[in-house]
């Protein structure tokens, strides 16, 4: 009998939901996972020991984690499992990852890519300062590591999680000096029609803001960040920001939690080959995919945040159509996974309108980064200000991000252009009145993350363990 | 969408010149440059972007030592541009005379750097051979297997992804017509001069006519009736997070064994960059090579073997790109043996960067004069003659 080798990167909603329905359906595939416990970043799962509630971790959200949590331990003897494995390459039909300072390889026939999101940033002046987290490391470090960033905080960028994460740290005891939104109260109501379309989120989200309010927390809206103030001794002190009406206040704090929705993660699509398109209303590259989630690349699937931000709930049935993809190229279609994926689709059409209405109501706020002061740090690896990416495109006339990249290593460090790399093309945009969509989008580049270079050191040998994600047909 | 970049064609104001070199390599970039020196008029046509394929991804060594004997004397007339950079093209190159060490694991090959520095063609390289004692005081990091090397204290390195397009735009000051975005179809000869049809732009028109196409050269050459068996290959490069700034010399291993050829320098920012130990094959329909992870265990294995101690530094990013290799090593580089007024520099077989102002000035002296001081006979496309079989390496 044929075998098929079947792998899935992510053990968030996604993950699972794609894991448990080929399982469903006889298949026994692999899934890694850069994370110690399942769950993703959602459904973070606490460490061993820990003893948090349901109720206290995730809240409203408390019986889909659970019901996610105890679906993946239900399925884990069905499945071959790698957790803490990250992955660093991709060549043809291979994967190449290392867990524990070890080597592996995985070999595939079909690569379920269910990768998740990142923070999406937009630099303020100062924003190097210690004290400066992203908004999902925020929420991390709360969650996984029961710690806040500080003791007074102040909220700043844009999206719903901005006030979950606040009403978050309220709970837990710290102080939130303020919420500070780029987005006018206004959009969220020329975007209710959508946001309508789940109108038990749409209140809830209603209830974390009137919560803030009730706590005395100081909620400003169609803000202008300014300034991280504050010392390289003693970190971030202070926030300086225009309000609406363009007076400018500052805002006592000790730590910065920053973040405007989320960006799809897409390293190894792009290293697998898939080809992208452009967003316009998120003015971000987005992987090509069919309305099951297939990639341009045949056997290559991917679904969840990495693929479109729509969430949990939506990535949980995009895992599941994905897998009902897959099993349809296996020629494993049946009546029953036809309607199980009209249904599918008809609660994804609704996830996906309430996802557009967020992004309405938040939106990026692109003509911040054409205003970004050129002492403004946009790479933080290579410190790299936008005074320097402006200087770049005009002496050496480029519009192109790659080349911009070369000439003035913008999204050269560490993160790769992970974080500032989107940021850099607004820059280069504005900078050269350019379309953002024709400056283009950065190549990704293995190593996916930084890869200790003792990986495959002589004297540690024996060399990478082969694992073949194999199943047999019945 | 392409994952590849798109390059919008530069406008055209000009149709006719002088020379038109096609390929925007460092080798027609810098070409262009001198030409312009000279005073003859300029059209470089570049299909993607200036400097995109081998000139912008390659290692950056500005060496010498280890080159054929016959190349040297191209060799030295481009380390003596290099000296005058930035002032020439108005430009930083990163240009850094840090010095480069070429180190040996086996005894018997110690005599063989000492023959190389002995040679006369070396002269000007000032090489020292070091091993034992003397080789431990200098380098007390390199790692047990290391043996012996020689030092060339005038060697070094620069920033490959600066140099094309700083040559291209001192060009274009110049008055040089650099298009981008301009895919040559066909070249050929007309009763005056040449033609050149590009896909879409349009046809050009020059007195002479300069191939530094690359990957790509031999396409055109063959077009003339002068096949060369070229061979495309994707170096691959790999490069560190920041360290404190301590390797300041070039390094590379000499060895018959190509998995073995791990050459790295540091940059003052503190990222090492390294190359070597293997080759992709290119996919010369989409124009995309990857960078292979055999490549980079490669990589970290030689890296360890040259320098122990390098062992909990990570691997930040890797790339690769176009080069082209020919059966001897050595470029194809001069006039043509077919056509009056054409000419060619492509093949540089993965060491050509150290020679891109050289070449440019010797290709603009052969143009604007018919002849060049500089030796380069050895590299004439007449040694691929279909009746000349003979692929002996001229050394």
């Amino acid at each position: 009998m044929a075998s098929s080798r079947i792998l899935i990167v992510g053990a968030g909603p996604a993950g699972v939901r794609c894991a448990e329905t080929l399982v469903r359906h006889g298949l026994r595939p692999t899934l890694i996972d850069e994370n110690r416990r399942d769950g993703g970043q959602i459904y973070r799962r606490q460490p061993d020991g820990f003893q948090r509630d349901y109720r206290t971790l995730y809240g409203s959200e408390a019986d889909k984690a659970k019901a996610l949590h105890d679906s993946f331990d239900r399925l884990r003897p069905q499945l071959d499992y790698y957790p803490d494995t990250s992955v660093w390459n991709l060549s043809g039909q291979r994967l190449y990852a290392h867990q524990h300072g070890r080597p592996l390889e995985f070999e595939f026939d079909h690569l379920l890519l269910c990768t998740g999101a990142t923070d999406r940033v937009m630099p303020v002046q100062g924003w190097q300062l210690a004290g400066t987290f992203s908004l999902g490391g925020a929420q991390i470090a709360l969650k996984h590591q029961a710690v806040a960033i500080g003791r007074e905080v102040v909220f700043m960028g844009s999206g719903p999680l901005l006030y979950l994460v606040a009403s978050q740290y309220l709970k837990a005891g710290a102080s939130v000096a303020a919420v500070l939104d780029t987005s006018a109260f206004s959009k969220r109501l020329s975007a209710l029609p959508k946001l309508l379309s789940r109108a038990p989120v749409t209140a809830r989200g209603s209830l974390l803001l009137a919560d803030l309010l009730r706590h005395g927390v100081s909620l400003h809206f169609g803000i202008r960040p300014l300034e991280v103030l504050g010392s390289a001794e003693h970190g971030v002190s202070a926030i300086r920001f225009a309000r609406a009406d363009g007076s400018i206040s500052e805002i006592c704090c000790d730590a910065l939690a920053l973040g405007y929705h989320l960006r799809p993660e897409t390293q190894l699509a792009d290293l697998a080959g898939c080809a992208f398109q452009f967003d316009e209303l998120s003015r971000q590259w987005l992987l090509q995919l069919d309305e099951l989630g297939r990639t341009s690349v045949p056997q290559v699937y991917a679904a969840g945040d990495g693929a479109r931000i729509r969430g949990a709930d939506a990535a949980e049935r995009a895992g599941e159509l994905a897998a009902i993809a897959l099993l349809q190229d296996l020629n494993r279609g049946t009546p029953e996974l036809a309607a199980r994926q009209q249904q599918l689709q008809r609660e994804l059409a609704v996830l996906s309108r309430f996802a557009e209405g967020l992004s309405e109501a938040f939106p990026w706020p692109a003509r911040h980064a054409a205003q970004l002061s050129d002492d403004t740090i946009i790479c933080r690896c290579e410190m790299i200000s936008a005074g320097e990416l402006r200087r770049t495109v005009q002496a050496k006339g480029t519009a192109e991000v790659n080349r911009a990249k070369a000439f003035s290593r913008v999204g050269m460090g560490r993160c790769q252009g992970r974080y500032c790399a989107h940021v850099g093309a607004e820059v280069i945009a504005a900078a050269s009145g350019e379309a953002l969509q024709k400056v283009g989008r950065q190549r990704g580049q293995a190593p996916v993350k930084p890869l200790p270079i003792s990986l495959y050191a002589i004297d540690d040998e024996p060399a990478a363990d082969t694992v073949c994600a194999t199943e047999e047909l019945s | 969408m392409s994952i590849m970049a798109t390059t919008q064609p530069t406008p055209i104001s000009r149709r006719e010149a002088d020379v038109i070199i096609v390929g925007g390599g460092f080798m027609g970039a810098a070409s262009a440059f001198f030409l312009r020196q000279r005073g003859l008029s300029v059209i470089l046509l570049e299909r993607d972007m200036i400097g995109q394929y081998a000139s912008g991804v390659n290692f950056g060594n500005v060496r010498r030592q280890g080159r054929y004997l016959c190349q040297l004397d191209l060799a030295n007339r481009s380390r003596a541009l290099w000296s005058q950079l930035p002032e020439l093209i108005d430009d930083d190159l990163e240009f850094l005379p840090s010095g480069h060490m070429r180190v040996c694991y086996q005894p018997e090959q110690i005599a063989e750097l000492e023959a190389y520095a002995a040679a006369p063609e070396a002269r000007e390289l000032a090489l020292q051979v070091l091993s034992g004692k003397a080789l431990r005081e200098r380098f007390p990091y390199l790692g047990p297997e290391v043996v012996g090397g020689s030092y060339a204290p005038h060697d070094g390195h620069a920033n490959p992804r600066l140099a094309a397009p700083a040559f291209a735009r001192a060009a274009r000051r110049a008055g040089a017509d650099i298009l981008e975005g301009v895919d040559v179809s066909q070249v050929e000869k007309t009763g005056s001069g040449f033609r050149v049809q590009t896909e879409g732009q349009g046809e050009f028109r020059s007195a002479q006519l300069l191939i530094t196409a690359g990957a790509w050269g031999d396409r055109l050459s063959t077009q003339f009736g002068e096949p060369v068996p070229l061979v495309p290959r994707g170096p691959q490069m790999s490069v560190t997070e920041p360290l404190p700034y301590r390797l300041k010399t070039v390094i590379g291993v000499y060895t018959k064994r190509e998995e073995e050829v791990v050459y790295f320098r540091q940059i003052p920012r503190g990222n090492i960059i390294i190359g070597g130990c293997h080759r992709a094959i290119p996919d010369m329909v989409s124009r995309r090579v990857s960078f292979e992870p055999q490549a980079m265990k490669l990589q970290m294995q030689q890296m360890r073997r040259v320098i122990p101690q390098l062992g909990n530094i990570n691997i930040i990013r890797s790339w690769s790109g176009i080069e082209s290799y020919l059966p001897d090593s050595l470029p194809v580089m001069g006039p043509s043996s077919q056509v009056d007024g054409l000419y060619y520099a492509f093949g540089f077989c993965g060491a050509g960067f150290q020679l891109g102002p050289g070449v440019g000035d010797v290709m603009a002296e052969l143009l604007s004069t018919g002849q060049t001081s500089t030796h380069i006979d050895s590299f004439h496309i007449r040694r691929f003659a279909a009746a000349d079989q003979h692929k002996s390496v001229a050394v």
